[in-house]
């Protein structure tokens, strides 16, 4: 029977959630890296046992672990990260030109086709390669060193490149979304990119419907329709449906349109899972009840998923990379919170219960589907 | 050129990504400073790059700190020679990380 395991990445180290197919019961391994704040782990879709982790903090700075197992055992690869020339300036928060530093890796996205090749997101903004295995990272400078550049700002938590889609039918075309810059499209591999972000509004922005400096906090697409994209700004979420050119806010009935995460069904292109979060003020759950919102119309029109989810005195966040799909039948959907719980649903939304509940702050959630 | 049996003791998380004990000893050749101790240290064990100081400007990470024979060395020159007692092996270099957290 085919299974899943959760990849967990934490303030204080990752854990390995693993299941059978009904994915009732857990076997649960960590913590790995105890005590260091791994910010995300991920696994490549062509071999799932090979794993790639971002362990980052102000002590030892950032370090690069993979694994060739399925996590039971890893090794300390490349963490040289080097900005390709000159650095040039982006905005600091105050508006005055900041020099661009690297500070960590927030994202690794690892090729569709190859283990040994791995996107890595970084803060502040820009996007690294590798072609063999980690040991090596080069930039890809186009993203960095785009006009705009000195235009981007960071988000509460830095600038940083937090999310990186793969066009499962175009090799040369991905997305990357940056806090505060916004998504940009590349379509010859990486080279030169395009800002994709016609239609949003952000009003804490002396422009609102400005090029660059939105502040997005996720974007998803399902492989089979891979020119509808989804958004969860930090205000409003969005879609888009010609691969990026414009946008169109779906926010409907939600308690809340700000929020983190955004994520879509494994079968169903047009199911869509949000976590509304009260505001940017508060950064928890409205009414202290911790609801997944579904839609099955791509937006507009919203469910509110809470059976075996706290329905009072919840105050946790769902950060943006902390909700994952698995792709069994029915869908398996997972989300991770700031108070230490990682959550399953192996029914598309139905029903939750905790995995684990006490772990340290959650900022990453992955789940592979093992054959 | 003179070759020093240098001893260098590890803060914890330091030991543990380069599966080593709290101390471990590193083969010095030449003048005994903190740079050529560091430079001992990454080529014995090179998943420590990057960790104790900066990969180009070798700058010393703002959250460790060098320490010899009672001495907060962290603000001398990389380059200035360390105390024989170091060089004999008789004290350790010590890395240390500053006791903070959250």
């Amino acid at each position: 029977m085919s299974g899943v395991r959760i990849l967990v990445g934490t303030h204080k180290g990752a854990f390995i959630l693993t299941s059978d197919g009904k994915r009732e019961s857990w076997e649960v391994t960590g913590p790995h890296f105890g005590g260091l704040e791994i910010y995300h782990l991920k696994g490549s879709p062509v071999d799932p046992n090979r794993i790639y982790a971002s362990q980052v903090g102000d002590w030892f700075g950032q370090v690069v672990h993979r694994s060739s197992d399925g996590g039971q055992s890893w090794e300390a690869v490349g963490n040289k990260f080097l900005y390709d020339g000159a650095t040039g300036t982006h905005q600091w928060y105050d508006g005055t030109p900041h020099p661009w530093e690297f500070k960590r890796v927030w994202h690794f996205e690892p090729s569709l086709t190859d283990p040994d090749t791995v996107y890595a997101g970084a803060e502040d903004a820009a996007l690294f390669r590798t072609t063999d295995g980690g040991q090596t990272w080069n930039e890809l400078t186009g993203l960095r060193t785009h006009e705009s550049g000195p235009r981007w700002a960071p988000g509460a938590g830095g600038m940083g490149l937090h999310t990186i889609l793969l066009d499962p039918t175009n090799p040369k075309r991905m997305y990357i979304a940056i806090s505060a810059a916004g998504v940009f499209r590349t379509d010859d591999g990486g080279q030169t990119w395009t800002p994709a972000n016609r239609g949003l509004r952000s009003d804490f922005m002396p422009d609102p419907e400005a090029e660059v400096g939105h502040c997005v906090h996720r974007i998803a697409l399902h492989p089979s329709r891979p020119s509808t994209l989804f958004m969860q700004k930090h205000w409003d979420v969005m879609r888009s449906d010609d691969s990026g050119e414009t946008w169109q806010e779906v926010s409907g009935n939600l308690p809340s349109d700000f929020g983190f995460v955004v994520d879509v069904h494994a079968h169903e292109p047009e199911t869509i899972y949000v976590v509304p979060i009260l505001s940017d003020s508060l950064h928890y759950p409205p009414d202290g009840k911790l609801r997944v919102y579904r839609s099955k119309a791509g937006g507009n029109e919203w469910q509110a998923l809470a059976k075996g989810l706290p329905q009072k005195d919840c105050y946790v966040n769902i950060l943006r990379d902390a909700m994952s799909v698995d792709s069994l039948d029915p869908c398996g959907v997972y989300f991770g919170t700031t108070g230490g719980q990682v959550y399953a649903s192996p029914d598309a939304g139905e029903s939750w219960a905790p995995i684990v509940h006490d772990l340290p702050a959650v900022l990453s959630v992955e789940a592979q589907t093992l054959p | 050129m003179s070759r020093a049996a240098v001893r260098v003791i590890l803060p914890y998380h330091l030991q543990n990504l380069a599966g080593v004990g709290r101390e471990v000893g590193v083969a010095v050749d030449g003048a005994v400073t903190p740079r050529s101790i560091l430079d001992a240290l990454e080529a014995a064990y090179p998943m420590l790059r990057g960790t104790v100081r900066d990969h180009v400007s070798h700058a010393r990470r703002p959250m460790l700190r060098f320490f010899a024979c009672g001495e907060d060395l962290s603000l001398e020159s990389i380059d200035a020679p360390l105390p024989e007692a170091v060089a004999s092996g008789t004290e350790p270099f010590r890395i240390v990380g500053a006791i903070a957290g959250g």
